[in-house]
C-alpha cells in the first residue's frame, strides 16, 4: 500500500505523524511486510527519553528480532499497550491501530529531516530485494 | 527497523559471494509470491503467505516443500552395507529392503558431520543417503574420502544430487491428496518406508518420511520432472487447503516435533549423546568412525544434555546462541527457539550442563541482556494424534 500522505518516514522504515509538539510513531507497511508475522513488541515506558536514530525498542517476528529507531529526540508520553498485548496488530494495521509510541518532541525541526510519503514510497520500493 | 539477529547465520554464511544455486522450481516460487533468500548457498523460499499461515496449513491440512537443495548419495555394490556401517552410527544391517532409517555421519572425535536418512532400495540392491543442503559438499567429500580409505571394499559411492529432484508434502491431508494422483498403494508404505511408483505421471520414489512431525511423503524424481509433480500436487490439494511452505515454517515445524537441525542441535563438536540422539547410535554393531569416542562419552556420561524448555514470562523469543542461566550463572546456550505457532508460547532447545538438566527444573534465557524465566519440559513439544488403527501398514 502507498504510504499515507500525512506521515513522515525514516530510512529505517519507521513512520511519524505530528500533532503539535507530540508525534506518534510506528513502523511502515513495508517494514511489517518484510518482517512477516510479528510475535512480540518491546517498548519503553512513559517518561523514558528516546534519541534520534537510536534504537528504542524491539519488534520480533517468527524469524528474527529487529530494533526500531527513534525518528526524533524526545520523551515518551504514551505507549500503545494494545500492540504489546496483540503484536499481530502491527501486521494488520501498521499505520493506525499499531502505533507504538507518542513522543513529546525536543526539536520540531527534526521532523523536516524525514522523508515525505512519495519519497518513502520510492525508497521502500528500491529497498525490496 | 533493522534486523539484529538472523537465524542459521552459520548456514547462510557459507559460500557467500558465490552465485546462488537454484532448484528447478525457483521461478514457480517467485510466481507464487515467495520471498527468496540465500540459504546455504541456495536461493530458496523462506515464506509465501507467511510463516504462521504455512505452519498451520501443515498442522491442519497439508503443505508442499521444495527440497531441491538437499543432497542424494547413491551407495551400491556388494560391500555397500559394510561401507555404510563404517561411516554411519545407526545399524544399517537392521534396515530391511524398502525401509529408511535416521542416522548420523560421525567424525573421529565423536562429533557429528551431518544427520542423514539412509534408504535401502526396495529390491534390496543398494542404498540412498539423503544429506542436508548446508553440508552437501562436505558430506560428499567425506564419504568419498572414506571410500578411498577402504580399497578392500567393493562399493560405489556416487553423488546424484544434481540429477535428483526432491519435494515433500506433509500434513494430515497429504495421503488423500497424493492418493488422487497415483495408483501406488500408499497405505502399504509405512512410516520410514518407501516404494517406487508414478505420481501424476511422474516416475518417483515415494517415501513416507519428513521433517514436520506430520504424516506425509517425500518424493525423489528426475530433476527435470520435479516441476510437473509440484504443479500437479498444488492443483490436486487446492480444495484441501494445501499451501506451498518455505524454510521459515519448515524450521518451526521441525522444532515443535523436536527434530534436530544441523548447525543448531548438531555440530562437529556436539556428540550424538549430548544431542539426545543416542537412539540412533548402535555401539554394538561393529567398528565405525568415532565409535570409541562416543563409547567413552557413554561410559563417563555426557557432560552436556539437550533439553526442551518453554518460556513462562513475556520477553521475546529465545534464539540460537542465547545464553541459558541457572543459579545466576551461564550453564549453556539455546540451540533453537521460536514462538511456537501451534502452542502459542515461546519454546526452545538448549544444550546445558548435565547437572542442570531435568524436566520441571527452572532456567532463565538471556534475551537481550534480560533473564526471561523458563521451565524444562518434555519433548517433543508437539505430537500428532495418530489414528487408532494402523490402516494396513
Amino acid at each position: 500500500m502507498a504510504a499515507p500522505k500525512d506521515l513522515r518516514f525514516t530510512k529505517t522504515h519507521e513512520w511519524l505523524r505530528r500533532d503539535g509538539d507530540v508525534v506518534t510513531i510506528g513502523i511502515s507497511d513495508h517494514a511489517q511486510n518484510e518482517l512477516g508475522d510479528i510475535t512480540y513488541v518491546e517498548l519503553p515506558e512513559p517518561g523514558d527519553a528516546v534519541s534520534r536514530n537510536e534504537p528504542f525498542g524491539v519488534v520480533e517476528s517468527v524469524k528474527a528480532a529487529s530494533d526500531v529507531f527513534a525518528p526524533v529526540d524526545g520523551e515518551v508520553v504514551e505507549r500503545n499497550e494494545s500492540v504489546v498485548e496483540a503484536p499481530d496488530l502491527v501486521n494488520r494495521s501498521p499505520y493506525e491501530q499499531a502505533w507504538l509510541l507518542k513522543i513529546r518532541l525536543n526539536d520540531p525541526d527534526q521532523v523536516d529531516l524525514l522523508m515525505d510519503a512519495p519519497a518513502y514510497d520510492v525508497y521502500a520500493e528500491t529497498a525490496k530485494h | 527497523m533493522s534486523e539484529s539477529q538472523e537465524p542459521n547465520a552459520a548456514a547462510l554464511g557459507e559460500g557467500a559471494g558465490e552465485p546462488l544455486r537454484t532448484t528447478p522450481l525457483r521461478d514457480r516460487h517467485a510466481a507464487l509470491g515467495a520471498r527468496l533468500v540465500p540459504f546455504a548457498g541456495w536461493e530458496m523460499p523462506v515464506q509465501y503467505a507467511g510463516i504462521m499461515a504455512e505452519h498451520r496449513a501443515v498442522r491442519g491440512a497439508a503443505g508442499l516443500f521444495d527440497l531441491g537443495h538437499m543432497g542424494q548419495v547413491e551407495v551400491s555394490g556388494p560391500d555397500a552395507l559394510a561401507y555404510l556401517q563404517a561411516v554411519t552410527t545407526n545399524d544399517v544391517a537392521a534396515l530391511a529392503p524398502g525401509k529408511a532409517q535416521y542416522s548420523l555421519l560421525p567424525n573421529e572425535r565423536g562429533g557429528v558431520i551431518d544427520d542423514v536418512i539412509v534408504y535401502r532400495r526396495p529390491d534390496g540392491d543398494g542404498y540412498m543417503v539423503v544429506v542436508n543442503a548446508s553440508n552437501r559438499d562436505k558430506d560428499v567429500a567425506w564419504l568419498l574420502r572414506h571410500r578411498g580409505l577402504r580399497p578392500d571394499l567393493d562399493v560405489a559411492v556416487e553423488d546424484r544430487s544434481d540429477r535428483t529432484g526432491m519435494i515433500a508434502i506433509q500434513g494430515p491431508k497429504a495421503a488423500a491428496i497424493v492418493g488422487r494422483l497415483t495408483e501406488a498403494k500408499l497405505a502399504a508404505i509405512g512410516d520410514f518406508a518407501w516404494a517406487g511408483g508414478s505420481v501424476a505421471g511422474v516416475p518417483a520414489m515415494i517415501a513416507r518420511t519428513g521433517y514436520t512431525g506430520e504424516d506425509g511423503f517425500e518424493f525423489y524424481t528426475a530433476r527435470d520432472r520435479v516441476g510437473d509433480l509440484w504443479d500437479a500436487l498444488l492443483e490436486a490439494g487446492d480444495d484441501d487447503g494445501l499451501m506451498p511452505v518455505g524454510l521459515g515454517a519448515r524450521d518451526t515445524l521441525r522444532l515443535e516435533a523436536r527434530m534436530p537441525l544441523y548447525g543448531n542441535e548438531l555440530a562437529d563438536d556436539i556428540g550424538p549423546l549430548e544431542a539426545g540422539l543416542g537412539w540412533a547410535v548402535k555401539l554394538d554393531k561393529g567398528p565405525f568412525v568415532g565409535r570409541d569416542a562416543i563409547a567413552a562419552m557413554k561410559e563417563t556420561g555426557p557432560p552436556r544434555r539437550t533439553v526442551g524448555f518453554r518460556c513462562v514470562e513475556r520477553g521475546g523469543s529465545p534464539r540460537s546462541h542465547f545464553p541459558v542461566l541457572a543459579g545466576g550463572r551461564e550453564i549453556g546456550r539455546v540451540t533453537s527457539g521460536a514462538m511456537s505457532p501451534t502452542l502459542g508460547h515461546n519454546i526452545g532447545l538448549a544444550l546445558i550442563e548435565q547437572d542442570a538438566a531435568g524436566v520441571g527444573k527452572p532456567l532463565a534465557i538471556d534475551i537481550r541482556g534480560r533473564p526471561v524465566a523458563a521451565v524444562q519440559v518434555k519433548t517433543p513439544f508437539y505430537k500428532r494424534a495418530r489414528p487408532e488403527t494402523a490402516s494396513g501398514r
